[in-house]
């Protein structure tokens, strides 16, 4: 059971929830950049959330499932074709032997997920399937997927392919609602940070009251953005500990950084606000020359958006698997 | 000695906590950092998923929904959190003499490997050979790690040979030893740096096949013997083999 890559796209690495523990040693967590999407991807074809993915940027890969495969594509809209037809987003789809999926163009957002049920099977590196390009090592061959390669994915006893009917692809018939998650897409929460009271009130309300965009530099390890130009209200030094996914530093230009999954461990730039757990999957989809404002939020209520987003996955997991058996059961 | 430290706790977003101890370069504040750290890792709460070690600071990274549920909390899932770290403070030890290893690692300051040696010497009134005897002069403290893959921040550097960062980034071959004011560390990693570099190890610090791919701890005590460039070969050949 595998799926091979005919073209490679921009930048398609194999994700899993990221690899925690390891932090101590500055091996950083990597993961998906959208942890809703991935997770999503995941239930939608019978797998449990932390199964490794395929995270894709734009331009993205061509596929080709060398055996009937049970798929999903969440996250970025890149239209989505497979032997040609459209194929919708957030939908369990069986597809048959043989077919092959590529990306048409960009719709909306920037990373896509494609899970398989079964999960992308590669050696785990210090018991994570992500890929740290860092440090070259895990996922596949620790590095972007590139075209040639041949990904196994697992093999389980659900037997899906009797929902393939004449078609090459069987959409199933019940989708995930994204729309709580990614509502408001601009305005991005954020848990003001302990620097925060060492910038002075004039650059405290600039960076409220002021768009910043994203910077084309900007990556998997941050967002560079560019607004108005924010500065401490006195000169301090810091000494390096600790920082997250989510943390926007100030940097010596007077311009902000939001780091992302593959954040480095540890920094030394003011730490003015982090962004909320909640807004990191909506903070994911937004792509180069795309504007955000940044909303101070209090930590219950960046408390509470995260536990409605886990329990939504909660009554995501248990709806589509029912579905799923009702389905085969059916066919 | 209760309250022999003041210390501090915020959070780093609504996932993670840090305790600070007092935002400086100080072995004693580092060794009760990780005296929590090996608390920690021994008394681990449900929902705990990291640890990160800084300078003078620890960071717990957690997992808000587990911790709730586990807990039923009424109040902020970062409150609970918080008197788990008070809690470590208070029931940690500086850390044990175990980490305290001394560790001998040689480096070759010649063959070109210190490309900024002779610049540190001119803006520092030395000569070359008197900036390679005072950084070969005592032996560092591994405070932390971070930056890369295996990056020990080492310190403290003797006031002599003390230079900033470069302006920019420029592209740093693995095992090159750097420092940067009281700092000294080594790229585990071919990688853009900003530190003034001194010389080159032949030992690998960081292997990804490895068991636990990184060589150094903190808490360990490095000393570097200097060797001279056929003793470097030497070295890279013998790993290669």
């Amino acid at each position: 059971m595998s799926v091979s890559i005919l073209r490679s796209g921009v930048l398609d690495t194999i994700q899993d929830v990221g690899r925690y523990g390891y932090s101590n040693y500055g091996i950083n967590i990597s993961g998906p950049m959208d942890p809703y999407a991935m997770k999503v991807a995941n239930l939608l074809v019978s797998n449990p959330v932390e199964k490794a993915v395929i995270e894709i940027h734009f331009p993205g890969p061509q596929v080709l499932f060398e055996q009937n495969a049970l798929i999903s594509l969440t996250g970025a809209d890149f239209a989505p074709t497979i032997n040609g037809e459209p194929v919708p987003m957030w939908k369990p789809l069986v597809v048959r032997r043989k077919s092959v999926l590529l990306f048409s163009h960009l719709e909306d957002g920037a990373r896509c997920y494609l899970a398989v049920h079964g999960g992308f099977c590669v050696p785990k590196w210090l018991e994570s399937s992500s890929t740290n390009l860092k440090a070259k090592s895990g996922g596949w061959q620790g590095r972007k997927l590139e075209k040639g390669d041949e990904i196994n994915f697992g093999e389980t006893n659900l037997y899906y392919p009797v929902l393939l009917k004449e078609n090459n692809v069987t959409v199933l018939p019940w989708s995930v609602d994204r729309n709580t998650v990614y509502q408001l897409p601009h305005e991005i929460g954020f848990i003001p940070g302990h620097e925060w009271s060492l910038l002075s009130e004039e650059s405290r309300q600039r960076l409220l009251q002021n768009n910043f965009i994203i910077h084309p530099s900007s990556d998997r390890m941050g967002y560079n953005l560019r607004g108005p130009e924010i500065n401490p209200s006195e000169d301090f030094q810091l000494v390096s500990s600790a920082v997250s996914f989510g943390t926007i530093q100030l940097l010596p230009n007077h311009q902000l950084i939001i780091l992302m999954a593959d954040h480095q461990t540890t920094g030394g730039y003011p730490r003015l606000g982090h962004v909320i757990s909640a807004h990191l999957p909506k903070l994911a989809q937004l792509a180069a020359s795309d504007s955000l404002t940044l909303i101070p939020v209090d930590m219950s209520t960046a408390e509470q958006l995260l536990f409605s987003q886990e329990m939504e996955l909660q009554i995501i997991s248990n709806g589509c698997a029912d579905r799923m058996k009702n389905a085969i059961c059916l066919a | 000695m209760e309250n022999a430290h003041p210390y501090e706790i915020f959070p780093l977003g609504d996932s993670a906590l840090t305790i600070d101890l007092g935002n400086r370069i100080s072995s004693q504040l580092n060794q009760k950092a990780l005296g929590m750290q090996v608390w920690f890792s021994k008394h681990p709460f449900e929902g705990m998923k990291d640890l990160i070690l800084g300078y003078s600071s620890l960071s717990v990274i957690y997992d808000p929904f587990h911790v709730q549920k586990k807990n039923k909390l009424i109040g902020t899932v970062s409150a609970f959190v918080k008197e788990k770290l008070e809690e470590a403070y208070l029931r940690s030890a500086d850390a044990a003499e175990e980490n305290g290893e001394e560790i001998n690692l040689p480096v070759c300051y010649d063959g070109g490997f210190g490309s900024d040696l002779a610049q540190i010497a001119e803006s520092r009134n030395l000569t070359v050979e008197e900036v390679i005897e005072i950084h070969l002069s005592r032996a560092y403290r591994v405070y932390m790690m971070g930056f890369l893959p295996g990056f020990a921040y080492m310190g403290e550097v003797d006031e002599r040979i003390q230079v900033s960062r470069k302006q920019k980034p420029v592209a740093v071959t693995a095992g090159s030893v750097g420092i940067a004011n009281g700092q000294t560390g080594i790229y585990p990693l071919d990688s853009p740096g900003g530190w003034q570099i001194i010389g080159r190890t032949p030992i690998r610090l960081f292997e990804a096949s490895a068991e636990l791919p990184v060589k150094l701890r903190a808490g360990q005590s490095i000393r570097f013997r200097r060797i001279n460039l056929s003793e470097f070969e030497q070295i890279i050949a013998a790993q290669t083999e």
